[in-house]
């Protein structure tokens, strides 16, 4: 496959940006991520109220969300959308395979060609000027030249907690929940503080993946919607030449 | 002419947006509603089983806690009281005629008084309850472990699993398949954590928490530790047992392997 840079016209460059496997991994996850959200607010509607510590202390929770006891998240927001607990588990943990081997899938082809090194870590040059990157992405402005070439600082850092922390963190605060997986990993018990606790990081990590979700999606559509969704569906990501190039 | 064509596609664009976003919830309902969808989905069970299966093996202890850890208000879920006519006279006996029926593909049928449930080999184990909604509450159990009970009825070759047949009915039915009963198979039954409790807490069940017996399976949901347990039967296969799922809530959709 060629994946030459093309010249366009109008001064207009396009170039390879996302990979097939990166494409796909990427429509997997966010369509595993979806259903996981509506399917987890299904199973967290059945008791609606998180703690901290191995046991519920029910007089007293950390958060409760309605009364604490009867649905609390509209049917709108769940999966499905009617109150079935035993169906919201039955989404959850099928797509819970499918994002962990679509997770798995992703971190081989990541490893294997060394797309962190190359793609995703911030060069030292990058992080020297973090502060001009952060003002400039407050006022939506966003490089749409050569600099748009590879990622800028803040997406890269944040593409990185993503993948390697926030998303692991679903999964082992998930795993930690199973009665069956505690009898095998007792230190995951421990490090997360608790069963109970490990719920309450599982809801507080992905109300952070949906912040991110949103964030990721104004950024997309202030850096142009159209030319970011192209590339993401065909990987190719349109550029505006340096001046004398055209 | 810019304006205007701009707000006729905004109008256009958001009309389309509530549109999607109508057949994307109601196509999601649909789905969630077709059987071939549900049978799909429901193989992840037996994936989950089979990988929690290999990564526990037969011996992996579920997590033990020290006596502060023990909650001070342990919910009761499900039944809190069978209440029919047999169990009530059980409650006002202390349960002194109770008899638990060991039965099934068994060499040796037994009836067991609460007496001769203690004399065989105990546990007492201070675990974590995890109910398939979400909470999780500790308590410190004392029983015969029913690996034991199992020798001591000894199991035919072809026994697969093992059935609990409760006192209570969570679903009043003609047929008798809103009966409590749960099946777990011979990997669980004869786990060391497996109990048929007798003491919670150091003191004799009470009602609310399944007296005079209910099983302790600790590697898996509240869900599969049946209580007010008065049968035990040895079987091959649990196709023939009401709904034909292995328990109660199986046969409301949930799943029979409850390790996660």
């Amino acid at each position: 496959m060629i994946t030459a840079d093309r010249t366009l016209g109008q001064g207009r460059v396009a170039i390879y940006r996302h990979p097939l496997p990166v494409r796909i991994t990427h429509w997997m996850n966010a369509l595993c991520l979806l259903v996981l959200l509506l399917s987890g607010l299904q199973i967290l509607n059945a008791h609606p109220a998180l703690y901290w510590g191995n046991a519920s202390t029910f007089s007293n929770p950390f958060v409760a969300f309605g009364s604490g006891q009867g649905p609390a998240f509209p049917a709108w927001a769940t999966l499905p959308g009617w109150q079935d607990l035993a169906a919201g588990r039955r989404w959850h943990f099928f797509f819970a395979w499918l994002f962990v081997l679509n997770g798995l899938l992703y971190v081989i082809y990541a490893l294997t060609t060394r797309r962190v090194d190359q793609v995703l870590a911030p060069t030292s040059e990058q992080l020297r000027h973090i502060g001009g990157s952060i003002r400039a992405h407050l006022m939506l402005r966003f490089p749409h030249g050569e600099e748009a070439r590879s990622y800028n600082v803040l997406q890269k850092l944040s593409y990185l907690a993503v993948l390697f922390g926030l998303l692991p963190l679903m999964v082992a605060t998930g795993l930690t929940m199973s009665p069956g997986m505690d009898a095998r990993l007792h230190f995951l018990v421990e490090v997360f503080g608790g069963r109970q606790s490990a719920r309450t990081l599982h809801f507080l990590t992905a109300s952070t993946l949906v912040l991110f979700f949103l964030v990721h999606i104004i950024a997309v559509v202030a850096a142009g919607p159209l030319t970011e969704l192209r590339s993401i569906i065909t990987g190719w990501f349109v550029i505006r030449a340096r001046k004398g190039q055209s | 002419m810019i304006d205007t064509a701009s707000v006729g596609r905004r109008r256009w664009l958001q009309r389309a947006l509530g549109a999607a976003s109508g057949l994307v919830l109601s196509g999601c309902n649909k789905l969630a509603q077709s059987p071939a969808v549900n049978s799909t989905l429901e193989q992840a069970e037996g994936l989950t089983r089979v990988v929690q299966r290999l990564l526990l093996g037969r011996h992996a202890l579920a997590p033990e806690y020290s006596a502060s850890d023990i909650s001070a208000a342990f919910r009761a879920n499900g039944t809190t009281d069978p209440g029919t006519d047999e169990y009530n006279r059980h409650v006002q006996t202390g349960f002194a005629d109770w008899r638990l029926t060991v039965g099934g593909l068994v060499e040796r049928p037994l009836e067991l008084s609460l007496a001769d449930l203690r004399q065989i080999a105990s546990r007492t184990q201070i675990t974590r309850h995890d109910c398939v909604e979400g909470w999780s509450c500790i308590a410190k159990w004392g029983g015969a472990r029913l690996s034991a009970v199992l020798q001591q009825a000894r199991l035919k070759s072809n026994a697969r699993y093992i059935a609990f047949h409760c006192a209570d009915s969570l679903e009043l039915t003609p047929d008798g398949s809103g009966q409590y009963y749960e099946t777990i198979d011979l990997v669980d039954a004869m786990h060391p954590q497996t109990l048929l409790a007798y003491d919670m807490n150091d003191r004799p069940l009470t009602v609310r928490h399944g007296a005079p017996l209910r099983l302790r399976v600790e590697r898996q949901l509240g869900y599969k530790m049946a209580k007010y347990v008065m049968r035990i039967e040895a079987i091959e296969s649990f196709a023939g047992i009401a709904g034909g799922k292995g328990g109660y809530w199986e046969d409301r959709g949930y799943e029979w392997y409850a390790g996660i």
